[in-house]
């Protein structure tokens, strides 16, 4: 499945790479402590997490996540937006809760 | 090929930049995807505990023959456990740190697991210096 299907079925909002859509996604992974991230976290994952600070790019990137999807309305700053943009990290945002959001994935990828 | 960094102790904003510089360096030599991965992740790790913890240093990261090999040094306050401090969920992390996603005490059992080797030479009072090799 790729990004832009996920984002399509779960009514997700794009905040950076939009024109990284196309990217496929393998599995998930939930988290908030980045160290945590980085050690269990696969290359292609959905990154749902509510952390918003400027590391969760570099973060992303490194692991290879195919995206990050931030829950609960969660608002990155416009600087975290701009490095997003500039490493082609997709930000994804939804009103919804980490569990809700997991869920859904679930539904729609199994 | 040999390439040094600076890392400030000051800046959190442009904490990981030696590491995502070294990440493209590595994807240009064609270096496979999978050791690409490892390399950064353990260097952005090393990376974040000079900043956070060394007060800021200085990082030189190298390709050789059959492996990547990169050492961070600073001169902060040193490690006096080392063997604690490799412990998971061992941190010593401030408040301000731990918002800003670390301090999980998730980074040097991190940098073990992606590496295949790594030695910590540290004094307390003096500084820090970890040196990373993955095999190619
Ligand atoms: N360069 C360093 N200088 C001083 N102390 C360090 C350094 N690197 C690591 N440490 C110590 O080792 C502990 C564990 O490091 P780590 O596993 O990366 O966890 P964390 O960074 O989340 O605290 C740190 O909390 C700190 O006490
Ligand atoms: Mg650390």
């Amino acid at each position: 499945m790729k990004v832009s299907e996920l984002a399509a079925a779960l009514d997700l909002k794009y905040v950076s790479g939009a024109q990284a859509q196309d990217r496929e996604i393998s599995g998930c992974y939930i988290g908030d402590l980045l160290s945590w991230v980085m050690g269990r976290a696969l290359g292609g994952n959905v990154w749902i997490t509510i952390m918003s600070n400027i590391n969760i790019v570099a973060v992303a990137s490194l692991t290879e996540a195919a995206c990050v999807l931030l829950a609960e309305n969660v608002v990155p700053d416009e600087n975290v937006i701009k490095k997003a943009e500039m490493q082609d990290v997709i930000i994804l945002s939804s009103g919804k809760t980490a569990y809700e959001l997991a869920v859904k994935l679930y539904d729609i990828t199994k | 090929m040999l390439k040094h960094y600076d890392i400030s102790g000051t800046d959190f904003s442009v904490a990981g930049e030696a590491s995502s510089n070294f990440k493209v360096v590595l994807k240009k030599l064609g270096i496979s995807p999978d050791i690409v991965r490892r390399v950064s992740i353990a260097m952005y790790e090393a990376e974040i505990n000079t900043v956070v913890h060394g007060g800021g240093g200085e990082c030189d990261a190298e390709v050789l023959d059959g492996c990547v090999k990169i050492v961070f040094k600073d001169d902060g306050p040193g490690i006096e456990n080392v063997e604690l401090a490799m412990q998971e969920g061992y941190s010593t992390a401030s408040d301000t740190v731990r918002e800003l996603g670390f301090g999980a005490g998730m980074g040097l059992p991190n940098i073990k697991k992606y590496t295949d080797d790594m030695k910590i030479e540290t004094q307390v009072g003096v500084g820090t210096k970890i040196t990373l090799i993955v095999n190619l």
